[in-house]
């Protein structure tokens, strides 16, 4: 066991160094997730209530295609299972993601993994202790999920394999991360990478639950969620997925040693001995170096699109006889399902989206910090030139990932329907949700000239607006707190026309906000 | 309360038109942290000039007030007879740097950094920059990721020496280079300064220091706490002595300005201070004066006492070569190339 020498030790580095982001992860998904459950309760006090929810939602290709399969939603846990699980199991997803690429291929890519490994420290001890970490976190937030349901008094077996899905599935990514931790050098291709694993993963469960379930078993997220959690559960679908974890982790282990410290399994190439004309000014060097990450987005949301688009044509066809959803949807007011359906994919993948938009933004902070920015500040490159540069390409790289997405959902759909208009319709509607992307732009910005060392509120801010996004209806949010998010501002196009005036506020506040963001950068020392 | 910086200075600095960067009780503070605490800096136009001082004494600050990364809190600093932080941009355009904790961007090749650099400044001379890279024995094509430290250094230096800037600022240029490329570095600066440009080079490297520089300035703890040619800062200090007499040397314990005496039956050893040594070689010679060795400061030896003595402390110190080193008993009568296993006494 010498491979693992020091593993506690390096434990005990990870949870002092990143203590305040670790518990701010492993609080927030019971957070999010619970407080949910015991809406989903309020919604639905009687029997008859959670019938009729079970009647809508039971044929309902949009909500299944969100949300899950369709196991007992007649019953509160069903319904709980239903309203919040998707959406808990991809953000432990992230969370495991996120940990790993930072604790593993983070550290070696600055060096310190060197520091530690030239200690009496065993080659494999720095993933283990990743690993142990992201256990626990995951047996935590498993764990609350659990503890919460069971409180809110739902039966014990069903809470207990409900926590199980979390726990299980976050460690199912964490595994699939530090493969990635072992193929790339870079940390942000190993998220990326990874992240794109979790999409894929999405989507196959998405298109086997709606077509019965059979091509759910290729999805882990599948896996998981045929435990039936509070519909007859069943353990043995979490052994598929421990059995595939064991088996991704011992791919990590072969991997790691074919490699060395520092370095992925792709070894770069040689790069061209001069630079092209176009990196001779900020703006080109700007594009350059967020290149590779804006094509990233681009494709990641281009196919959730085409993944959405796929689902939009069956949800006329499902509603068809459906008449309890026709009743809701009468009362609601929604003159056309499919319209509606494609609104909230837009409102989706705009919100992701939006990730690509603030990575690029604190792009600033990472070249500053880095201290990449100074050299570049000490040529004749105003502060204000420099930081206009990195916020061109994002604003135009967030016009670009929203345009993939309208473009993707648009193509497949236009196939679907043999109606070649659609594709200029939803590509349009994609770009109504620009003008909330750039508040985040503006958001960043601002956060980066007055208070430097806090950018993260910025993501903090992007994940506020998923939970009032995604969950908000479930969630009864108050107006007052859901109209915090600007995507509550942006009309529901498709299936509103557009407004103009919300839009064109948006754009001038955050214009206002990147000015003052950058007027205080002007005063403010580089570096600290 | 941040001053406006300067701004009468500039006018001062046009008028004389002598110093590149004139520096006069600078003051930077980071929360409760005083980086600087009062520094004074003058480089002149044409020269060569060493900025020193041991870690944390505020020579990165201070570079990074005069390239207008950070607005000073106080006194006055011009660069070029402008003011840096107002003027960056237009100073900048006559100026070339290299950082002291180089970070390229890991993707990019060493060649494309290089040229970034080369125009965004908007001065890339093509064959400068080939012929730099030939002589630094840099391969372009490699991804900066792949790069050793030493390697990183020569891509920062290269962009920075391919310029036809007036002056550079250089932040401990040579440390990760192997002998071979300092030598090769040393004969560019020497290049630049042929042209009549003007260096800034803080550097821990005495050697280099003793070769390139005209004149030095020392600082510590965000403060000056010596300035000007080597062989002004070797006058103010101390000569070693190595005296062997008929009889037995007394009394020197009662001169002033002698330190460190140790005496071994005929043989004296000591430290004068050099303005001393007329006196201290007089009353050896009472004693009937057989041989004599003297010996300047090593340059190591005068630095040290900067680094460790703070301009403020007493004589009290703590920690390494506390008032007990002896010197090289062989030396020569010149600097000695002698590892110096300690210093002299405090002063």
């Amino acid at each position: 066991m010498t491979r693992l020498t020091g593993t506690g030790t390096l434990v005990r580095l990870i949870l002092r160094r990143d203590r305040v982001r670790l518990a701010v992860w492993t609080a927030a998904i019971p957070l999010l997730v619970l407080p949910t459950a015991a809406s989903v309760k309020g919604l639905y006090p009687t029997q008859a209530d959670l019938d009729e929810a079970a009647a809508v939602s039971k044929d309902n290709a949009a909500a299944i295609a969100f949300n899950g399969p369709v196991q007992a939603l007649d019953t509160l846990g069903g319904q709980i299972a239903f309203q919040v699980g998707s959406f808990g199991l991809v953000v432990v997803a992230l969370m495991s993601i996120f940990t790993i690429a930072r604790q593993t291929r983070a550290e070696e890519e600055t060096g310190r993994t060197e520091l530690i490994l030239a200690m009496p420290v065993g080659p494999y001890a720095p993933a283990a202790a990743a690993m142990v970490v992201v256990a626990g976190m995951n047996a935590l937030v498993g764990g609350a999920v659990t503890l919460g349901l069971i409180g809110m008094d739902l039966p014990t077996t069903g809470s207990v394999i409900f926590g199980a899905t979390f726990a299980v599935l976050g460690l199912v990514f964490a595994a699939i991360a530090l493969v990635a931790a072992q193929v790339s050098e870079n940390t942000r291709v190993v998220s990326g990478a990874s992240g794109a694993v979790l999409a894929v993963a999405f989507v196959v469960r998405a298109v086997g639950d709606i077509g019965g379930g059979g091509f759910s078993w290729f999805s882990p997220i599948g896996w998981v969620q045929k435990t039936r959690p509070f519909a007859g559960e069943r353990w043995w679908p979490l052994l598929v997925a421990v059995a595939f974890t064991i088996a991704v982790i011992g791919t990590a282990v072969a991997l790691a040693g074919r490699r060395d410290v520092g370095a992925g399994l792709v070894q770069p190439r040689p790069g061209p001995p001069s630079a092209a004309p176009g990196l001779g000014h900020p703006l080109g060097l700007a594009l350059r170096l967020q290149r590779g990450s804006l094509i990233g987005w681009t494709a990641g949301v281009f196919l959730t699109g085409v993944a959405y688009g796929w689902v939009a044509d069956d949800v006329e066809d499902f509603i068809g006889d459906n008449e309890a959803l026709r009743d809701v949807i009468a009362r609601a007011g929604v003159a056309d399902l499919t319209d509606s359906y494609l609104a909230r994919s837009l409102l989706i993948v705009a919100l992701i989206g939006t990730g690509y938009a603030v990575q690029s933004t604190l792009r600033l902070r990472g070249e500053e910090t880095g201290l990449r920015a100074e050299p570049v500040l000490a040529t004749p490159v105003s502060r204000g030139r420099w930081a206009a540069g990195h916020l061109t390409v994002a604003a135009c790289g967030a016009v670009t990932v929203l345009a993939a997405a309208g473009l993707g959902i648009g193509l497949v759909y236009a196939a679907t329907t043999h109606d070649a208009s659609q594709v200029p319709r939803l590509l349009g509607a994609s770009l109504a949700y620009a003008p909330a992307v750039w508040l985040f732009i503006g958001l960043g910005t601002a956060l980066f000239g007055l208070l430097p060392r806090a950018t993260n509120i910025a993501w903090g801010a992007l994940a506020l607006c998923l939970v009032i996004g995604l969950l908000g209806e479930v969630l009864d949010l108050p107006g007052w707190f859901s109209g915090l998010s600007p995507f509550e501002y942006v009309p529901q196009v498709p299936a509103e026309s557009i407004d103009i005036v919300p839009l064109a506020g948006l754009t001038a506040l955050s214009a206002a906000l990147t000015a003052t963001g950058l007027a205080a950068l002007r005063r403010r020392d580089v570096g600290y | 309360m941040p001053l406006r910086p300067a701004s009468r200075h500039r006018d001062v600095a046009t008028r004389g038109d002598t110093a590149a960067v004139s520096v006069q009780g600078l003051v930077k503070t980071f929360g409760r942290t005083r980086a600087l605490d009062g520094l004074d800096l003058t480089v002149a136009t044409g020269e060569v000039h060493g900025f020193l001082g041991p870690n944390g004494a505020g020579k990165t600050t201070a570079i990074r007030v005069l390239l207008g990364l950070l607005r000073p809190d106080g006194g006055e600093v011009a660069l070029l007879g402008g003011d840096p932080w107002s003027d960056a941009v237009a100073l900048h355009r006559r100026l070339a740097y290299v950082p002291g904790d180089v970070s390229l961007w890991p993707k990019l090749s060493g060649g494309e950094i290089i040229d970034v650099f080369g125009r965004l400044r908007g001065d890339l001379d093509p064959a400068r920059r080939d012929e730099l890279l030939e002589r630094f024995e840099l391969d372009p094509t490699k991804k900066a990721r792949t790069y050793s430290k030493g390697n990183r250094q020569k891509v920062a230096l290269v962009a920075a020496l391919a310029s036809s800037a007036e002056l550079l600022i250089l932040d401990e240029p040579t440390s990760g280079l192997d002998p071979l490329m300092e030598a090769v570095f040393q004969e560019c600066i020497r290049e630049v300064k042929a042209q009549g440009r003007t260096v800034l080079l803080s550097s821990h490297i005495l050697a280099e220091v003793e070769n390139l520089c005209d004149r030095v300035s020392i600082i510590r703890a965000g403060r000056t706490v010596e300035t000007g040619t080597l062989a002004d800062l070797r006058h103010l200090t101390r000569t070693s002595i190595d005296a062997v007499t008929d009889r037995p040397a007394t009394g020197l314990e009662a001169l002033a300005g002698v330190h460190n005496l140790r005496l071994d039956g005929s043989r004296a050893r000591f430290d004068v201070d050099t303005d001393r040594l007329d006196d201290a070689v007089r009353r050896l010679t009472i004693f009937g004066l057989r041989g004599l060795t003297s010996r300047p400061p090593t340059l190591e030896e005068l630095f040290l006492r900067h680094y460790d003595d703070g301009p403020d402390e007493g004589p009290q110190r703590t920690g390494r070569g506390r008032a007990s080193s002896p010197a090289p008993t062989s030396v020569g009568p010149t600097r000695s190339s002698a590892r110096v296993t300690g210093r002299g006494d405090v002063r």
